[in-house]
């Protein structure tokens, strides 16, 4: 196995362009590390992209914030602006792990590494972000819920890697929250996970609205109809009612270890009722 | 007489007044354990060491037609592969302990060793393993205790069967048992009420922190070495001795320090493997096991389906009851199935009592002990009924077990008549505590249940020494797993009237001591601090005789108190007392060094009893479970380090939350375990859990000097029960099958 630690992305490119074997980015490490050492991944090339030029800063741009692909769940949890602009997918991205993995583990990460379980993705799905994506063929952005395609595996092509999440800007009266089912209490994996993002106007009315879930169907969820039910509501129970069905109607979940179809299903839309109240409690300021 | 079992100017029938025991003082292996110098057993090297890697079953039932491993020998840096074939045919005793460390002709459960690799590097040896072909022939499997039990089930052993299993069971049933005493039918007849239901309990694993670990060195002069991390390396010395057959004597061995054990650590696994590898390599070997290879291939405890019957008086006496048991132990006979009968109507005086225990055989890996083996499961389906009964005639749960509880005189459910014990003294703290009084939320219900051991005393040898300098060495031989250091050293000091900073107590290796049982059974501070006093009685008998010596007087004459020596009376001359250090300093002009031992099968453990109380809230949409309060009411007899006890409680009320809650082992259709790693099989973290409460009761134990019984098991009793009567109350349904895990609970609700 050969370890390099580019600082530009577009050495990183090429690392990754010029590779025989297996390749994979490192950020964090708390999911490839964990994987390498089980003997699940045996890469032959390990490129590590917390060196590189950006990959650590959070910074503003049009009104939005686009975070760097090695910015932690600490760091992201220390920043004051982006949690008021986004508490939801700061909130989620805490959720992960404990706090030593906190001090590694990334958004970016969390996302590529592909699990349909993964905390963050829903809460940035909900949240509208794009995913910047650099290559041989330069750089592209796309919608955050377009990289993951099937468990473990992404949409990204050889010689590409995620360099920054954009979480796009904020209209006012708006809210998110991220919600997740574990049966205890931290250190555990999503049975479901549900973010939801709203904007209200003046008289309180939901004018937009997105709603993603996770852990029920081999890749997250971006539930259109849930999404629908709140817009041109006031968020009220009969909405928010119609929205937790509209959330179950969409759950394609498996019976397994973690939890049954049946339980699945249902907690999917509880939860995604809880987090659109949190949402609008935040969007009512 | 100066050294029995009162101190000097106590009065007979008043409580010993304690200088040391009772006190907190801080715990040997603190430093040692925070900064991580504490020697694990993954921590030990030697010269030339090889890495030791097993190869397991991929089958939950499989005939070995062949096993090839020409491949794997032929890697470079391989240097000894070993399979069944390169043990001898064993002492009939561990035939079963042998088979399970390394799979004979049938690989008998997923992850079940058949063959082991050593070899220069942890790399190269998980290659080798790759090389090795193995042809299985695929069986039919078996993973549930009542499945296993039908006349049809795929069998694990032909004719395994006694003759206590009636006909028309499946010859996986390898024994019955039957306790009680009275008519429970007339009993049945004379209740008001009767209600029976049954209950399911899951397979769930002791947790332990620290995989299994050794090092094995074994010479071509047939001399061995074996350092591991055990809970008792006598046990492991005799096991591995008779499966090699050596001699006892040749093989030493020494425990490292133990990062948990709960009853796993009780039997071997890796051991036998590290030692042949070595043999056939003439190199150390070094073994560790993965946590993977810990959940699949050690002992997790039964997985169980019980019946229980009780019949019930209005005002809350019990007529009669009894309870159909059955306990599947994995691949091997030996399930707890008769603990489990003995315990479950233990803490009630009953006049018609009948339990039936069942020893079943699964494709599973075989059931080690774990904490109280068999009991909490038996308390859970017992504890259950006793609940729902008392809250169907509107009773409070404590005073119908105040009601029937055993006492001093009562004749046990499983035979012998209770000497002086602490049941009723727990129910009674319990109904007086704050706790019982406290509000409760929405959503949210109180459980009480109680629960029982027998616990137990066994082989024990120590061995103390006194410096020239006048400190204390203490030898034990069993590994400290609960703090039994920082006990021994207490009871040391307070037998010899010293501070507790001039006794080190060290766990001896199997060649500086005779046989010593396991640390089990909650019997360490009990049989081996009953050594330990006895030993520094002994000491202390020299020590005057030292006195006596010096002073010309008859040694009668001398008594020790506070540290000294003494003349025993005024008619026994004036001479200014003499200190331990004093009289060691003279040690040797006055016949040699002194010591004190004392060898003993200790008998008189004195059983122990718990009452835990726990409140815990439902959220009725989603069936989570939070445990919101928890107390634990516990006789200890005399709690030498009551930080230790209360440890040992809290300990238990915390397995028991995630035995009750979350833990399960969880097998496909395939009979593959699902969760072989900490993420799916789920322990309790700290944020899962409120601070657990203790409250020590201490109700002498005749057995002992101090009046010590064990603690360490009765607290994972009661707690499957308590917390099942709390979430029936919370949930508004009553709980019978374990874990109480979100996607059942949420569906009793929802099914009413
Ligand atoms: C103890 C523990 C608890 C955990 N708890 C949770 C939890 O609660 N919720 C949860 O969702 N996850 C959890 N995880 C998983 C993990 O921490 C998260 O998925 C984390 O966000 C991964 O980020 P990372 O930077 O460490 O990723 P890495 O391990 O560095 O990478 C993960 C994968 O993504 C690829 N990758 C990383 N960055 C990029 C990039 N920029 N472009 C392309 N590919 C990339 C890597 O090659 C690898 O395949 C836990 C892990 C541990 C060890």
């Amino acid at each position: 196995m050969i370890y390099e630690v580019p600082e530009t992305v577009d050495s990183a490119v090429a690392l990754l362009s010029g590779a025989t074997g297996s390749a994979r980015i490192l950020a964090g490490g708390t999911d490839l590390l964990v994987q390498m050492k089980s003997g699940v991944v045996e890469p032959d090339l390990v490129v590590d992209i917390k060196r590189i030029d950006g990959m650590k800063s959070i910074a503003q741009e049009d009104g939005g914030w686009r975070i760097g692909a090695a910015v932690s769940g600490a760091e992201m949890g220390e920043h004051q602006a982006l949690c008021a602009a986004w508490p939801g997918v700061v909130e989620a991205m805490e959720l992960i792990g404990s706090t030593q993995v906190q001090g590694r583990a990334t958004l970016a990460g969390n996302l590529c590494n592909a699990s349909p379980a993964a905390d963050s993705v829903p809460a940035m799905v909900a949240a509208g972000a794009v995913v910047r994506v650099a290559g041989p063929d330069g750089v592209r952005d796309i919608p955050v819920e377009e990289i993951p395609v099937k468990p473990g595996k992404t949409s990204l092509g050889k010689g590409e890697f995620v360099t920054s999440v954009f979480l796009p800007a904020r209209p006012v009266n708006s809210g998110d929250a991220y919600l997740r089912f574990i049966p205890r209490t931290e250190m555990d994996i999503a049975v479901v996970g549900c973010g939801v993002s709203l904007t209200l106007d003046e008289a309180g009315t939901c004018t937009a609205a997105r709603v993603g879930l996770g852990a029920v169907a081999a890749t997250v969820l971006v539930v259109e109809d849930a999404a629908a039910a709140l817009i041109g509501s006031k968020a009220d129970d009969t909405a928010l009612d119609k929205m937790a069905a509209a959330v179950s109607a969409a759950c394609k979940p498996i019976d397994d270890k973690r939890g049954t179809v049946a339980f699945r299903t249902h907690v999917a839309g509880v939860l995604a009722k809880r987090a659109a109240k949190i949402a609008l409690a935040r969007a009512q300021g | 007489m100066p050294l029995d079992d009162q101190t000097p100017g106590q009065k007979p029938g008043e409580a010993r007044q304690f200088k040391v025991v009772g006190t907190r003082p801080l715990r040997p292996d603190g430093i040692d354990k925070v900064t991580g110098r504490a020697r694990f057993g993954a921590d030990m090297s030697a010269p030339g060491m090889l890495i030791g890697r097993v190869l397991r079953s991929p089958h939950a039932h499989a005939r070995i037609r062949s096993i090839d491993a020409s491949k794997a020998e032929a890697l470079e840096g391989v240097k000894a592969v070993v399979t069944r074939a390169d043990f001898g045919a064993g002492d009939d005793d561990v035939a079963d302990i042998l088979d399970n460390c390394m799979a004979g002709e049938k690989a008998l459960y997923d992850g079940h060793a058949v063959a082991a690799v050593a070899a220069t590097s942890a790399a190269i040896a998980r290659k080798a393993l790759k090389l090795i072909d193995v042809d299985y022939e695929t069986l039919p499997h078996v993973v549930d205790v009542d499945a296993a039990m039908k006349p049809d089930a795929p069998v694990l052993h032909e004719g395994l069967s006694d003759e206590t299993v009636p006909d028309g069971v499946s010859q996986n049933v390898v024994h019955r048992v039957e306790f009680g005493h009275g008519d429970v039918e007339a009993g049945f007849a004379k209740a008001d009420k009767v209600l029976e239901r049954s209950f399911k309990t899951a397979a769930t694993h002791q947790g332990y922190i620290e995989p299994h670990a050794c090092l094995a060195t074994m010479g071509t002069d047939g001399i061995a070495d074996l350092w591991v991390c055990t809970q008792g390396h006598y046990m492991v010395r005799n096991t591995c001795a008779a499966i090699l057959g050596i001699d006892q004597g040749k093989l030493r061995v020494t425990a490292s320090e133990i990062g948990g054990g709960f009853g796993g650590k009780t039997t071997v696994f890796l051991e036998p493997v590290a030692l042949a590898l070595s043999r056939k390599a003439n190199r150390p070997v070094k073994m560790t096991m993965t946590r993977e290879e810990v959940l699949r291939a050690t002992g997790p405890t039964s997985s169980t389906s019980i019946d229980v019957k009780i019949g019930m008086n209005k005002d809350g006496k019990i007529t009669a009851a009894s309870a159909d048991l059955r306990y599947q132990g994995g691949a091997y006979q030996g399930s707890p199935a008769d603990m489990g009968s003995m315990t479950a109507f233990a803490p009630y005086d009953l006049e018609n009592v009948k339990t039936v225990g069942w020893d079943v055989v699964t494709n599973r890996p075989k059931a080690a002990a774990y904490r109280a083996p068999g009991a909490p499961m038996a308390a859970f389906a017992v504890e259950s009924v006793v609940d729902e009964l008392a809250k169907g005639f509107g009773l409070d749960p404590l005073d119908v077990r105040l009601k029937n509880a055993a006492r001093e005189g009562t004749k046990s459910s499983y035979g012998p008549t209770f000497p002086a014990i602490g049941l009723e003294a727990t129910l009674q703290a319990a109904k007086d505590h704050p706790h019982w009084k406290a509000p409760l939320g929405p959503n949210q219900g109180r459980g009480v249940a109680c629960g029982f051991w027998f616990n137990f005393g066994g082989d024990t040898c120590v061995s103390l020494n006194i410096t020239p300098d006048g400190t204390v060495t203490l030898s034990e031989g069993n590994p400290d797993i609960g703090g039994s250091r920082a006990s021994m050293s207490m009871m040391a000091a307070e037998e010899l009237g010293i501070p507790y900073d001039q006794v080190r107590t060290v766990i001896a290796d199997t060649g500086a001591l005779g046989q010593n049982e396991v640390t089990d059974g909650s019997r360490v501070t009990f049989a081996v601090g009953l050594a330990t006093i006895k030993a520094a009685r002994n000491a202390k008998k020299v020590l005057c005789e030292r006195a006596a010596m010096v002073w010309g007087i008859d040694p009668e004459a001398v008594e020790w108190a506070d540290g000294c020596a003494r003349p025993a009376g005024d008619n026994a001359g004036k001479f200014p007392p003499m200190s331990l250090k004093e009289i060691a300093a003279i040690a040797s002009n006055t016949g040699g060094p002194v010591a004190g031992h004392f060898e003993v099968n200790a008998e008189g453990a004195g059983v122990s009893f718990a009452t835990h109380m726990v409140d815990t809230e439902v959220d009725p949409e989603t069936g989570a479970v939070k445990v919101v309060r928890y107390t634990v009411f516990q006789d200890a007899g005399k709690a030498v380090h009551p930080a230790y006890v209360e440890g040992q409680f809290q300990g238990g009320a915390v397995q028991g939350i995630g035995w009750a809650l979350n833990e399960e082992y969880i097998y496909g259709e395939d009979g593959r375990l699902q969760n072989p790693g900490f993420l799916d099989y789920r322990i309790p973290v700290a944020s899962d859990l409120p601070m657990i409460d203790t409250v020590i009761l201490e109700i002498p134990n005749p057995g002992h000097p101090y009046g010590v019984r064990g603690v360490g098991e009765t607290s994972i009793v009661p707690p499957l029960a308590a917390i099942a009567n709390s979430v029936s109350e919370a949930a508004g349904v009553r709980m019978t099958d374990l874990p109480m895990s979100p996607p059942k609970v949420l569906a009793a609700i929802q099914n009413g």
